[in-house]
């Protein structure tokens, strides 16, 4: 069977060690995950971790099913693609001299990300968007010198 | 009303309906122990050796009675001594409270005296947890603590208390037991119906039956559908007499060290009906060979059980009980007597055998004796190893929760303390613990334990003076080479029990036993009877793991 990207969305309660009891189910079912992200949601009760998992459907039933287990989880579904929106976000450190810097303004103004930090000998960027908007973004900056890079992980949502 | 702290968890055990409890005293728990005091009529606090013993003897009580085990210890070591009977309560869905009292608030995360984050080390082993550090927590997690530990899948649940939440002054309000969410199957009719579509189709099916009917009480509607269709049963060692072995459609326990012919009626079937059970490597041991031939359909309360080791052509997520009687109306009348009498042959050809020995016991034979000379109410707990294999082998089981052994977990130890925890639980009846020269060493602390509760446990000690089924393997698959197996241990275990104020008899040959065993059913404590066993017996017949009934090694 394919290996599937899937993009899992679990409610749960705002409470204490709740993060360390997901991922630790993961981590001891041996589930591979890509990213995982917490975020807040209107109501105060209630916390959303949003974790990109790659595998076959059955791996992916079995996660939900793990998941739904625990007591502090509150619903858990796997996110229709085609379905939701998907956000990630981006920073770069990247070395630029003033040789460089007006080639990668330009890529920067492209993308619509921003330049969050200018040194004489440094630049570091920002840029939100789909994961594959910051991959390709990420591809075309690779010609430079890349210091650092951190990615948040993607958190989604159904239309 | 305000209460202390402590003063709740006694009220919030007796909302629960708990008059038993297992447990160890110390500086963090004293507030509650102060409480058990003043409550001793109406909680009994059963003190043992060790707080493992304990939490072994919390889940004895709650396999043999079907009630909420309850163990209760102090902060540090006495918390991380429960984490194996908690693990082991985990595995086999026992339902447990397990509460442990931790150092004041104040002083956590500062590695005080006794400190440790017990709900953290646990995470794995439990169902749920509560770290209770503020007094207006406490009344919700103690009640939540038994809703969860029993509604679903069953489990442990470990709740942790500060010591100042157990001196602070409460308000207590009065509360029923919290209710047990049912997980209501949607459309269980038209699931029912095609769930017995597949029964009422197949020529060949056999009953897969484990641990989660007697956990749902679902014996009787088993017994139903294998009368109603004339369906063969096979069993794990967690369902050991939840289909009674003298029952003509019983064929015995399934898997590793299963029967020849349970292991051959799953390969041969055209439909097997798995009902609360898990395809454990014990018994799928070659998970994409496991009923090659077959349909597989199952029935589990715990959704991530289905597909999870095997893949299943249909399921039903749902309790045992309510969802067999819904399937029970749609399955018709049937024999499979061609199909039932291939399987008696298959048992007449390799059957379960005893080699005889002329002047040294067999343990198989000292169980037969022990079953035909002990009444049906009769509890087994056996710890784990050759002798229990054995015991869950030759042991006539005749009904559930008479047969107490660590089945996912394998817990060396198990036994004493859950046998002394089945006989506080069920003082009426008679509770036999049969046990290995090695399990022993590990907990026969706790015949102090039996000592002072004067419990009349009877303990069988298999002694071949060897790690029995380490030892097999080595022989087997190590070419001999018996790596740390044979202690060459002195032990005396006649002085041992004496010395604790209990009756001990050893027997070299099986008239000795006999005569033992005749005093031993007379004696108002503990007893142990030291049998002497031969050393190179090995639990047969056996499939390795990864392979089929096809590779049985049966001498």
């Amino acid at each position: 069977m394919a290996l599937k990207k899937e993009v899992v969305s679990v409610y749960v309660e705002n409470t204490a060690n709740v993060l360390t009891r997901v991922v630790s189910l993961i981590g001891r079912r041996g589930f591979n995950i890509d990213s995982l992200t917490v975020s807040a949601t209107n109501d105060p009760m209630l916390s959303r971790i949003t974790i990109v998992f790659e595998g076959e459907t059955l791996t992916l039933q079995q996660l939900i099913a793990q998941i739904e287990k625990l007591e502090v989880v509150k619903s858990v579904k796997a996110l229709d693609m085609n379905k939701s929106f998907f956000r990630e976000l981006l920073m770069v450190k990247l070395n630029a001299d003033k040789t460089q810097r007006s080639a990668i303004k330009e890529i920067v103004d492209i993308y619509r990300a921003k330049i969050i930090n200018l040194t004489r000998s440094d630049m570091v960027l920002e840029l939100t968007g789909s994961p594959d908007k910051l991959d390709a973004f990420l591809d075309l900056l690779e010609c430079y010198d890349i210091i650092d890079i951190c990615r948040t992980g993607i958190t989604g949502i159904e239309k | 009303m305000k209460i202390k702290g402590a003063e709740m968890v006694v009220e919030i055990l007796l909302e629960n309906g708990v008059d038993t409890i297992f447990g160890y005293p110390g500086g963090a728990a004293m507030v509650i122990y102060d409480a058990l005091y003043k409550h001793s009529d109406q909680i009994r606090h059963v003190l043992t050796a060790h707080e493992q013993g304990a939490s072994h003897a919390a889940d004895g009580y709650a396999r043999s009675t079907g009630k909420t085990g309850v163990v209760l210890a102090t902060s540090g070591p006495g918390a991380t001594n429960l984490v194996t009977g908690i693990a082991t309560a985990y595995m086999d869905s026992i339902p447990m409270v397990a509460i442990t009292a931790n150092v004041g608030a104040g002083l956590v995360g500062r590695d005080a005296f006794q400190e440790i984050c017990i709900t953290g080390v646990t995470f794995p082993v439990t169902k749920h947890s509560y770290f209770v550090n503020k007094k207006e927590d406490l009344a919700d997690a103690l009640r939540n603590a038994f809703r969860i530990a029993n509604e679903g899948r069953k489990g442990p649940v470990l709740v942790d208390i500060t010591k100042d939440v157990t001196e602070a002054m409460i308000n207590y309000i009065p509360a029923e037991p919290l209710e047990l969410a049912r997980r209501e199957v949607e459309d269980l009719g038209s699931k029912a119906e095609k769930f017995a579509e597949f029964i009422n189709k197949a020529e060949r099916p056999v009953v897969y039956a484990g641990g989660g009917i007697i956990a749902s009480e679902a014996d009787s509607e088993v017994l139903a559908l294998l009368e109603k269709a004339d369906i063969p049963a096979v069993n794990t060692m967690m369902a050991s007499g939840a289909v009674p072995s003298d029952n003509e459609r019983s064929f015995g326990l399934l898997g590793m060290h299963g029967s020849f012919a349970a292991n051959k009626a799953i390969a041969e079937a055209d439909l097997v009906i798995a009902i609360g059970t898990r395809f454990s490597d014990r018994v799928a041991l070659n998970p994409k060979k496991f009923a090659a031939k077959a349909k597989i359909i199952q029935i589990d309360i715990d959704r991530s059980e289905i597909n999870k080791n095997v893949y299943v052509d249909y399921s039903i997520n749902g309790d045992c009980r309510e969802v067999l009687d819904a399937v029970l109306e749609h399955v018709d009348e049937k024999d499979h007597k061609d199909w039932i009498r291939q399987l008696k042959k298959w048992q007449k050809e390799r059957p379960m055998h005893i080699r005889g020995y002329s002047d040294i016991m067999n343990p198989q034979q000292i169980i037969e004796y022990v079953c035909e000379h002990t009444d049906n109410d009769t509890i087994y707990v056996t710890d784990v190893g050759q002798h229990q294999m054995w015991a869950a082998q030759f042991i006539n089981h005749k009904a559930p929760r008479r047969f107490l052994s660590s089945g996912g977990l394998g817990t060396m130890g198990y036994g004493y303390g859950a046998a002394i925890g089945a006989q506080i639980g069920n003082p009426d009846k008679r509770v036999i613990h049969f046990t290995g020269d090695g399990s022993f060493h590990m907990n026969l602390n706790e015949a102090c334990t039996a000592v002072s509760e004067n419990t009349p446990v009877i303990t069988i000690i298999m002694n071949n003076r060897v790690l029995g089924m380490v030892y097999q393997w080595q022989s087997q698959f190590f070419e001999g080479r018996h790596s740390q197996t044979v202690p060459e241990r002195k032990t005396d275990f006649v002085k041992i029990i004496e010395g604790f104020g209990g009756t001990g008899f050893r027997a070299d040959t099986l008239e000795e036993f006999e005569e033992a065993f005749e005093k031993a059913l007379k004696c108002e404590g503990p007893v142990w009877i030291d049998c002497e066993i031969v050393m190179e017996e090995k639990v047969l017949p056996m499939i390795p793991n990864g392979l089929t009934v096809d590779e049985m090694i049966f001498e």
